[in-house]
């Protein structure tokens, strides 16, 4: 058998934003295991979300993660909503779509520019980052902001999006199609990025419901998955729209899905802004209390499903706040689709199911374990204590026992 | 000007260390490089090792167990560093002051030399902190 070592990635480094410590177990150049560390990054936001009232723990999950930054609002928003017996305007219903979907785009591209980068490929990533700015800038022109947009409120948003905007809008998302298409046919064709992305890091579509991933990385696997069109929201049972499936589960594939999913994105927000033209109605409904109750709220954010429960007990905080992120499902995944590749894969591998441990860390706890033993601190102590002996023989000295 | 100052207000190179952050500022940092604002024109680039770097960017707040590894991230750096706090979170602990989690701010660990808040900063304000950071490590008015 050949010699087993480990490779230490991080917890910081410069692959990923995010500390997160990887432990590549390889044999020469293949990966053989991989155990993930995480617990860098959990900061007790379901603990302190108690302490905030209904309309406050909606910023403060907005700071779960600034990339799905309207995804966990939109998601607690609709459990409280969900608890309450809140009743939502139906022009907000229209203006968190596009949040929503906006947000989508923002985080695709992001994506895209980031696998470029980890593939050593930095055109892309230049690329996709230039065409991400004038999304951004949509942000600041309908939130105000441009990350942390702020928007939702239990009862609808904040912030009408005013008619005279919605040309700027349309022109802006006419400009991103062109790029966006280009970028498609830039990694359908290049025979490069094939090279590097088919049959690599391939996930089964049985082993992407055994993992229950979500999202992109279960679309990407063959499993039609979308709360969007599972259970329609928002305006999603409104506007015409595709779910994108992959075939293969490659990263080649996962690409693919994002980018397709980008252009359906500019389609649910073209039609929900031709609604808002016309659509009179407040856009918040101002409720005064929320009954005791519970309450699911789930939205497709750009990695997956998100989950949030709330507890209410008729008072102005929350009783019990439980979040589920999706990267929490789609990291897992990773011990499966990084076991027989090369190093050199292995960095886009790990990126593919667009990983967000800020999301994930609501005490999570890891351990690849197939095959190896995992020794607890007794059997330690015994291995260590007939070490000693062994030596002790070997050197021909004795001294005072000890027992456990 | 001293030999170190006249170096360190060259080409920075930037280790940036991102605690528990929600990833905005560190998204942001990241887009200070990239085409629109393209800092690299002027010589900062973003390092892979704290051992080449000059900056170090810290963002978010630092729970208790990535504290000792800031510390100890600190001390690997080679000296003179200066430390940027970027965001409220780095700076004053934003929101999470009352976590169980959060352990003390940043600069109770290491010595910040320059504090931006924001959440997240504009890159624009990244860019002007570190303008200003130069100018006065050259004594500049």
């Amino acid at each position: 058998m050949s010699k087993t070592t480990i490779i230490p990635i991080g917890p910081y480094h410069p692959l990923q934003e995010e500390p997160e410590f990887f432990k590549l177990h390889v044999e020469g150049e293949k990966v053989v295991g991989l155990d993930i560390e995480l617990g860098y990054n959990h900061r007790g936001i379901e603990k302190l979300s108690e302490l905030k009232t209904f309309e406050q723990t909606v910023f403060l999950v907005e700071r779960i993660c600034g990339i799905c930054s309207t995804s966990h609002p939109l998601a607690c928003v609709q459990a409280v909503e969900d608890a309450g017996g809140v009743e939502v305007p139906e022009r907000a219903l229209y203006i968190r779509s596009v949040i929503g979907e906006l947000e989508r785009l923002h985080s695709h591209m992001l994506w895209l520019g980031l696998a470029g980068h980890f593939l050593g490929f930095n055109t892309v990533w230049m690329w996709a980052w230039r065409y991400r700015e004038p999304i951004l800038e949509l942000f600041e022109l309908i939130t105000g902001n441009r990350n942390h947009y702020g928007m939702m409120k239990p009862g609808g948003v904040r912030r009408d999006i005013s008619v005279e905007d919605i040309p700027a809008i349309q022109k802006t998302l006419d400009g991103l199609k062109g790029p966006i298409c280009l970028f498609r046919d830039a990694v359908t064709d290049d025979p490069l990025i094939r090279a590097r992305l088919e049959g690599v890091g391939t996930l089964t579509k049985q082993q992407a419901i055994d993992y229950c991933a979500v999202g992109p990385t279960a679309r990407a696997s063959g499993v039609a998955k979308d709360v969007r069109k599972d259970h329609p929201h928002l305006a999603y049972g409104r506007v015409d729209f595709k779910i994108i499936t992959g075939k293969n589960g490659d990263v080649f594939d996962k690409a693919i899905v994002r980018i397709l999913e980008t252009l359906e994105s500019i389609k649910i927000i073209e039609q929900c802004l031709e609604v808002l033209k016309t659509l009179p109605g407040p856009v918040d409904s101002n409720p005064k209390e929320i009954m005791a109750g519970e309450g699911i709220g789930t939205y497709e954010a750009p990695r997956g499903e998100v989950i949030h429960y709330i507890c209410s007990d008729g008072g102005n905080r929350p009783l019990r706040h439980k979040i589920r992120a999706p990267s929490f499902m789609n990291v897992p995944t990773n011990q499966t689709t990084v076991i027989g590749q090369s190093v050199a894969d292995a960095t886009i591998i790990l990126a593919a199911v667009d990983p967000c441990y800020c999301c994930t860390e609501r005490m999570a706890a890891l351990d690849a374990g197939s095959g190896r033993r995992i020794l607890s601190s007794a059997e330690l102590i015994r291995l260590s204590q007939a070490k000693t002996a062994k030596l002790k023989k070997e050197m021909g000295v004795e001294g005072p026992r000890l027992k456990i | 000007m001293s030999f170190a100052v006249n170096m360190l207000t060259r080409s920075l190179n930037v280790f940036h260390l991102g605690g528990s952050a929600c990833n905005n500022c560190d998204i942001e940092i990241i887009d200070t490089l990239t085409p629109r604002y393209d800092l690299e024109r002027f010589g900062i680039t973003l390092v892979g090792s704290v051992r080449h770097a000059d900056v170090l960017l810290i963002t978010g707040i630092f729970n208790k167990k990535s504290a000792i590894r800031l510390k100890r991230v600190y001390q690997e750096a080679a000296k003179p560093v200066l430390v940027i706090a970027i965001g409220a979170c780095a700076c004053t602990g934003n929101m999470f002051q009352k976590s169980y989690n959060w352990n003390v701010s940043v600069d109770k660990y290491i010595p910040v030399d320059a504090y931006l808040p924001g959440c997240p900063p504009k890159p624009e304000a990244m860019i002007m902190a570190m303008v200003k950071l130069v100018k006065k490590l050259r004594g500049a008015k």
